[in-house]
């Protein structure tokens, strides 16, 4: 693990006291809070197509992004270079927004380091040879190809970034990580005389070279080519309201629409959210309890501390079907009061931290899947989604399957091709009528969009059986 | 700053370290941007950024990489990393910079850089966001709150350089303003987002004119019910006409063409559509969004007719593909900063019909008129459509209820050919544009 404190102060001429120094710049206007955010970001991608390796891309990037808080107000700027009177600019130019005159000079720092690792890693991905790498993506197409003949083609892509970053409080606080990531896809088409379908898997997360498993590229592979496969027999789905069973896992995404935005502390701060004012009421089944967690392991929305500094936990976000915690970042903390609980993020230094979800899943029930798809007469099996996006002030949301099944009489039948399913967050989980034991979080893939910043994240959700849900099909 | 000398220096040294080829790219710019919530500035951000690229070719195998630092060691390292890597991807016939008789000759003005734009002060800003907001909680008693209002700027400058001959760049300037009030009625809550976006300040619509259609678009949302599952004729509102191209760019991107990943697949000069149909990509259009003189590799942006009538004349192209595909480029090559050009479209749109909007709506007998969607429920590969939808149920040629969470299915095959009326309310807000249009039959799922 590289220390970022000495890795920055040893890469740029840039020393704690100009840090300090630069603090004060940012609250020369006054201000109630100021932070400093260094980044370097290394980013490597490799795409495999047509059997062949078509580009190896390398992208780096740094530089400083500078905040300044003044009641409901935040002042932001940045700078792409890691010197000192480019920062001082842009903190100068962040200051504007505070009007209270006089600043309290240089702000004194303690470094400090997270408390843990979540992901301590043998060997960045970044440091392997090229043509280990290759390698990896090789056996996925071969093993893809080797599925069934009328897998057609294989796009491979294996991309990883390492960014170390560094921040600075006028509370004192210096505190940096260094957060490795990566992620394999695969896309399969299958090609039956002319008709087309398409499969997608992969996975990754915080993790380094040995995640990467000659089992786990395999199953990839074949995961991929299973779908695409699959849909060649899918047909059109149903249209109108009726039981959803959802299978673990990526499913999940499901609670990512329906209550995880919605439960974000800025927009309910700001009475613009469904779920505003709903604290301590019913807004599930009593079967649900849905957490927020960026302190796991390895996982692709970890982090030993937040984009502002702060130590990330488990976040409580609905117990037994009460709405019982909000994600906060710093602003909205200071602004209504509430605990800290480590999520503030942000894409880049080119960007405010926000509040945003980590890994986020529903707690283990007592049912069996078997038994959830035995009691159902007529529905829709949804195991595997693309993307999903929610309509925060009114709460209605969708997310799409892209593999889905009919259950007639209790049994899994015929598979049907893609629909999007939509629903309101508010009453979506009260309808939630069984949890099954099988809670599984995505394989990680995720990646959440909100005000135009992308940050990775993880979902997860036992096999569950919604009572009512609108399905978008057409038959 | 980053000069087209020091873009033909790294290529002269990426040369020099054995690429075959080697293209270089600059961008630089400046934002602004001013978040107004309740009349109060909420958010100021003020930025300069700058990036190079570097792409080459080492006899026929391609790597990519870029910085955002501009020091010698740093570029120095660019230029070797990138020719390192490209000497291990494997040879790639199609990959290569276009033919030489392709690129640009000039660089052509197309109106894209507004002075006017870079001399608008914060303060102004500030006013024009809050005019916005101001004129949205004016426009009736039931906006009750408001997600704010947002202006922001943009001045930018792109270089291109390559071993194949080619120099150039271009200034462009950008201007937006977006306003998102939150109506309520009965316990619920509605919000809109509205905006405009141009190169021009003078092109941008009143801060006025976008609150009050934020707010009548919130308003109209309110006491939404949802509807029986049915086929129905589907109007769409021209700004979701709009989501609804872009999904359609998907299908002719010359990418998915080569990977057979599209239903349009072996379809140029056929009948894809309703004769009404025509589709046309622009980069020359003057003072447009998606404007730009030449295309990611170098080469003069033209316009594209991609369908005609309702016949599919063309794909977007950049060189990659059109190598694969035995064509020519349509210069709608996009360079990102790292990595191969992908394709992109410069403005892309469905040419104006001959009906008013209300005449449109006016010969429905009972049917859907979408004014917004939500989601990602599209497919290229077998064109299936199924997304999220809400507007208002039309009853006897009139609107009369809202509608919310239901979605609308179906699949693009039979929807361009199931386009009956196409309007003649064509703007541009952003890169892509269409009139308002009438869609036969759609499978519309709710209760």
């Amino acid at each position: 693990m590289i220390e970022p404190i000495s890795f920055f102060t040893g890469k740029f001429d840039i020393s704690i006291s100009d840090i300090e120094s630069l603090l004060g710049a940012a609250l020369s206007r006054g201000g109630d809070y100021a932070d400093l955010y260094f980044e370097y970001t290394t980013l490597n991608s490799l795409n495999l197509e047509e059997q062949i390796v078509k580009s190896a891309n390398r992208a780096s990037r740094h530089g400083v992004g500078v905040r300044v808080i003044s009641g409901e107000k935040t002042g932001y700027a940045y700078c792409d270079e890691i010197d000192v009177a480019a920062i001082r600019k842009a903190a100068l130019t962040a200051a504007h927004i505070a009007e209270s005159g006089a600043g309290p000079g240089p702000v004194g720092v303690s470094p400090s380091r997270p408390a843990r690792d979540l992901y301590r890693v043998a060997q960045l991905i970044e440091d392997e040879p090229l043509p280990r790498k290759i390698e990896l993506l090789n056996r996925i197409d071969r093993k893809a190809r080797a599925f069934d003949r009328r897998i057609r083609e294989a796009q491979v892509s294996l991309a990883d970034e390492f960014k170390v970053v560094l921040i600075a409080t006028s509370e004192g606080s210096l505190v940096g990580d260094s957060q490795p990531l990566a992620r394999m896809r695969v896309m399969c088409i299958a090609d039956d005389d002319g008709a087309l379908q398409s499969g997608v898997s992969g996975g990754g997360g915080r993790v380094g070279m040995d995640f990467y498993s000659d089992q786990l590229l395999d199953q990839y592979a074949d995961e991929a080519a299973r779908q695409a496969i699959i849909q060649l027999e899918a047909q059109d789905a149903p249209a109108g309201s009726m039981e959803v069973v959802l299978g673990p896992g990526w499913p999940g995404v499901l609670l990512h629409e329906a209550v995880g935005h919605g439960l974000e502390a800025d927009f309910n701060r700001k009475g613009m959210s469904a779920f505003s004012g709903m604290m301590g009421q019913k807004v599930a089944s009593e079967l649900c309890t849905v957490v927020d967690d960026g302190a796991m392991p390895n996982r692709r929305g970890s982090l030993n501390i937040d984009d502002e500094g702060n130590q990330t936990s488990q976040t409580v976000l609905i117990e037994n079907g009460v709405l019982r915690g909000y994600l906060q970042d710093k602003l909205s903390s200071r602004l209504t009061g509430a605990g800290l609980t480590g999520n503030g993020r942000r894409e880049s230094y080119r960007h405010m931290p926000m509040p945003r979800m980590t890994n986020t899943y529903l707690l283990n029930g007592m049912s069996s899947s078997e038994d959830i798809i035995r009691s159902v007469k007529r529905g829709l099996y949804a195991v595997q989604f693309g993307g999903g996006q929610v309509d925060i002030t009114n709460g209605k949301f969708v997310f799409s399957a892209t593999e889905a099944y009919l259950i007639e009489d209790g049994k899994v039948t015929a598979p049907v091709k893609g629909a999007t399913l939509i629903g309101n967050g508010p009453d979506a989980l009260t309808k939630v009528t069984a949890v099954a034991n099988d809670l599984a979080l995505d394989e990680g893939v995720g990646t959440c969009g909100k005000d135009g910043q992308s940050v990775p994240v993880c979902v997860g959700l036992p096999t569950i059986k919604i009572s009512e849900m609108t399905v978008g099909g057409t038959k | 700053v980053i000069t087209i000398e020091l873009l033909h220096d790294i290529v002269k040294q990426a040369v020099k370290h054995g690429a075959t080829e080697a293209e270089a790219t600059g961008v630089e710019s400046t934002e602004f941007h001013v978040e107004v919530r309740l009349g109060e500035v909420e958010k100021l951000q003020e930025a300069a950024s700058r990036g190079i690229g570097l792409r080459v070719l080492y006899q026929g195998r391609q790597a990519s990489g870029s910085t955002s630092d501009l020091s010698p060691q740093a570029v120095d390292e660019l230029i070797s990393s990138t020719v390192e890597m490209a000497k291990l991807t494997s040879v790639d016939d199609a990959a290569a910079l276009p033919y030489g008789d392709e690129l640009a000759r000039e660089v052509a003005d197309l109106g894209l850089y507004d002075p006017s734009v870079n001399a608008l002060t914060t303060e102004r800003k500030i006013e024009m966001a809050r005019s916005a907001e101001e004129a949205a909680r004016g426009a009736d008693a039931r906006i009750t709150n408001s997600e704010g209002s947002a202006c922001s700027t943009a001045t930018g400058k792109s270089l291109l350089v390559n071993s194949a001959g080619f120099a150039g760049e271009y200034q462009g300037t950008s201007c937006a303003l977006t306003v998102a009030p939150i109506a309520k009625e009965n316990g619920q809550m509605q919000v809109a987002v509205w905006g405009d976006r141009q190169r021009a300040l003078g092109s941008l619509d009143s801060p006025e004119t976008l609150g009050l259609e934020a707010a009548m678009r919130a308003l109209r949302k309110l006491n939404a019910r949802k509807v029986r599952t049915q086929e129905a004729p589907i109007v769409f509102e021209s700004s979701v006409a709009e989501e609804l191209l872009g999904d359609f760019f998907a299908a002719v991107d010359g990418y998915s063409i080569f990977r057979r990943a599209s239903f349009l697949v072996g379809r140029l000069g056929e009948m894809i559509a309703a004769p009404a149909l025509t589709v046309i990509d622009d980069g020359r259009m003057r003072g447009a969004v998606g404007s730009r003189p030449f295309d990611g590799e170098g080469l003069a942006t033209r316009q594209t007719v991609v369908v005609e009538n309702g016949v599919l004349k063309n794909y977007l192209l950049n060189t990659y593909t059109a190598r694969k595909l035995g064509l020519r480029s349509t210069a709608s090559a996009i360079r990102p900063l790292t990595g191969a050009p992908v394709v992109g479209f410069s403005n892309f749109f469905i040419a104006p019909g001959v009906y008013k909007a209300d005449e449109i709506i006016a010969s429905v007998k009972n049917g859907f008129y979408v004014t917004e969607m939500i989601g990602f429920g599209f497919n290229a590969v077998t064109g299936d459509f199924s997304r999220g939808a809400s507007g208002w149920w039309i009853e006897d040629g009139k609107l009369a209820f809202p509608v919310e969470e239901v979605t609308v299915a179906g699949n693009f095959r039979d929807m361009l050919r199931g386009i009956e009326m196409i309007g003649n309310d064509l703007r541009f807000r952003g890169r892509v544009a269409a009139p308002t249009i009438k869609i036969d039959h759609m499978m519309v799922s709710g209760e």
